[in-house]
């Protein structure tokens, strides 16, 4: 398991918040509980098990949604 | 292709103006209304492609947004041909969201400001012996960097040779640069101002205060209150129910414009908006200024505050004893003095190191059979004349002559809470010192401002006696002051109060007192830099002294106020317009935005007031 930061432009609608949330929340190894939409730093935090999905499909699943990704990093739990 | 859309929402929005603008000046201007016609339902297509592009997003992942609302008004008033209507609101739509986008960011300025001050580079010993900057990324625990004037300190670490001053502002709040010597321990995100410095990593990355620092205070930011989570659970429903609200409407009253106006004029924006930026401004500021406020719960909790307890006398006091008052009663000052310092050098009792710390740098003389007693102080030759330095008991022991002018002395130092110190050689007292814990510089004034912000109990629990006690409250004019208290006492106490229905602030250092700070609805933890202070608070002061503490008070009763008007500005707009839209003939769709949008700005620059929120100097 790894536990993801992943920092995205200003967000600015709190609907965004729902839509970020339930897009990952759903992918296949993004561990449902551990996701956390911080509104107000624009961050995406959350636990994958990187044997089932790669950082950069989570991402992607993101900018699928219309939200730009600025960074990200992710470290061993 | 829904990317590149998105991404250029605001150049879309610029080109819907301007269509708008043609539009408009053909219809009035030239009576050319093909051309009007034409221009605006370009510009509603060109502005509802990215709003629509996202509410189809929305709805793919079960989400009904704001866009879905906009969207299908858009394509309603598209079906009865209005298309100034729908020209005007797609393009306030988009406008408003760019606008709040850049004031957004403002609120959040103060945060950005504090991760900004994340080191980037260190330079880091190589094998060699010398010195490359690297990334901060690659140092590790246990690397030697080197800091030169006017850099970062790249981690929390130890020096190890060098010294210099460190502005530590950023962990403290404090500006007033503070020196560092060989094993002071240095923070990373501070700033070396001059000197040159070689430390070992302690700590590096999120692991290091400054790290701590920004993640709890990201946290804190996106913490939800009660409140909050009630409006999102509300506004979660609340848009399908506008949805099916405008299409009951339309049912009933078969009038699709009425239908499509209640569409737009329903969307919640202010509501799920106005709380958010009032936390993230106010936290902010508390950030800046080295107060960490946890949470809007905590914010909540605080701005109710009745009474404040301090941990120890030594939270008001300076917290090691020092002389307050000399008498000398020989003419031979230095001598005596002399003398007292050479003795005292041999001991590391507290009073013995606040007579050092006065006298300072003086010539010493050799000292010579050395005897102590436990709890009286010490006897010594010096220049072959037997000293004794200590307390009354061991002047009366060693039968010095005690003269009515020392006894009044004693008796008046003693009354004021000192501890008392007596230097005697050739039989007789020579001079009298009173030693004492002195009250911190300003506590009185800091702890009238907090009576003023509306606390009426201000309450000292301590280890110390309850006369030590007694006299720092009188002193600081505090409303109880109990002694002989231990940790558990303390904890007993707190819940006593509680039971009265008081709502309690702790204040301490978070050491010995985790008990007593976990159960008052706010723990307040002291000091910079002590990791379970800082974990297990609810408030942590990031510099020693209380100055912050009125600050911190000060400014959640202004979020909480904040908020409180934020909710009242979205709920009244809400309603005024809902009302307006069946009582009244001037409502229409493109008003309905504009107000909304409108009101969305009027909560974030309410909420950016917080940023400058200062507390105003107690007279």
């Amino acid at each position: 398991m790894k536990k993801a930061t992943i920092q995205l432009e200003t967000l600015t609608c709190p609907s965004c918040l729902l839509k970020i949330e339930n897009a990952t929340k759903n992918l296949q190894g993004v561990q449902k509980e551990s996701v956390q939409v911080l509104f107000n730093s624009s961050k995406v935090k959350l636990s994958f098990d990187e044997k089932t999905i790669a950082l950069e499909k989570i991402e992607q699943a993101i900018t699928t949604l219309g939200y730009i990704v600025k960074k990200s990093q992710a470290r061993a739990m | 292709m829904q990317k590149y859309i998105l991404a250029r929402k605001n150049t879309i929005a610029a080109v819907s103006a301007l269509l708008i603008i043609l539009g408009f000046t053909s219809a009035l201007g030239f009576h050319n209304e093909r051309l009007a016609m034409w221009s605006l339902a370009l510009a509603s297509v060109l502005g509802v492609a990215p709003i629509a592009i996202q509410a189809y997003q929305a709805l793919r992942v079960k989400v009904v947004s704001i866009d879905v609302l906009v969207t299908i008004a858009v394509a309603g008033a598209f079906v009865i041909r209005n298309f100034e209507e729908s020209a005007i609101v797609t393009f306030l739509f988009l406008f408003g969201a760019f606008l709040e986008q850049r004031t957004l960011q403002k609120t959040r300025s103060a945060i950005k400001e504090l991760t900004e001050m994340a080191p980037e580079s260190a330079w880091k010993q190589q094998e060699d012996g010398t010195f490359g900057e690297v990334a901060i990324d690659e140092v590790a625990v246990g690397d030697i960097l080197l800091v030169k004037t006017g850099a970062k300190v790249p981690v929390d670490g130890l020096v190890q040779s060098g010294d210099g001053y460190i502005n530590e502002a950023s962990i403290t709040g404090e500006a007033v640069p503070v020196g560092k010597q060989k094993n002071s321990h240095v923070f990373a995100g501070t700033i070396l101002e001059n000197g040159t410095i070689q430390i070992v990593a302690e700590r590096v990355g999120e692991d290091t205060t400054f790290g701590r620092i920004i993640e709890l205070v990201e946290e804190a930011q996106d913490s939800k209150s009660e409140t909050q989570r009630f409006i999102d659970r509300f506004s979660l429903y609340y848009t399908p129910l506008v949805l099916i609200l405008s299409l009951l409407v339309w049912l009933v009253s078969r009038n699709l414009e009425l239908a499509i106006t209640i569409l737009v004029l329903g969307c919640p924006g202010a509501l799920v908006i106005g709380v958010p930026v009032s936390n993230v401004a106010g936290i902010g500021n508390g950030a800046r200024h080295g107060v960490l406020l946890k949470g809007s719960e905590v914010i909540h909790d605080f701005s109710k505050v009745d009474t404040i307890v301090f941990d120890k006398t030594g939270t008001l006091t300076m917290g090691n004893p020092s002389v307050a008052d000399t008498v000398y009663y020989t003419t031979e000052k230095e001598k005596t003095a002399a003398y007292l310092v050479s003795v005292e050098l041999e001991s590391d009792h507290p009073l013995a190191n606040a007579i050092v710390e006065k006298l300072g740098n003086i010539d010493t003389y050799t000292v010579g059979k050395t005897d102590v007693a436990p709890g009286g102080g010490i006897v010594a030759m010096v220049e072959g004349k037997r000293v004794v330095v200590g307390n009354v008991t061991l002047m009366e022991e060693e039968q010095v002559a005690i003269s009515d002018q020392v006894q009044k002395d004693i008796v008046r130092l003693e009354k004021q809470g000192n501890s008392l110190v007596l230097i005697a050689f050739d039989g007789e007292a020579k001079a009298l010192f009173g030693i004492r814990d002195q009250v911190r510089p300003n506590v009185k004034s800091h702890l009238q401002r907090l009576k003023k912000l509306g606390v009426k109990h201000l309450v000292v629990l301590s280890g110390d006696n309850q006369g030590t006690v007694d006299l720092v409250a009188r002193q600081l004019g505090l409303t109880e002051a109990y002694g002989h208290m231990l940790p558990e006492d303390k904890a007993a106490y707190i819940k006593k109060l509680q039971e009265e229905g008081r709502i309690i602030a702790f204040v301490g250092d978070g050491v010995n007192d985790s008990p007593s700070l976990a159960l008052a609805q706010i723990g307040i933890a002291m000091g910079s830099g002590t990791d379970v202070a800082i974990e297990t608070s609810d408030v942590v002061l990031m510099s020693s002294d209380l100055s912050r503490l009125p600050l911190a008070l000060g400014l959640s009763k202004a979020i909480l106020a904040n908020m409180r008007q934020n909710i009242a500005i979205a709920v009244g707009v809400v309603l005024v317009l809902l009302a307006s839209v069946f009582f009244s003939e001037w409502m229409n769709m493109s008003i309905g935005m504009l107000v909304h949008e409108a009101s969305i700005l009027v909560v974030i620059l309410n909420g950016m007031r917080l940023l400058r929120y200062r507390l105003r100097r107690a007279r």
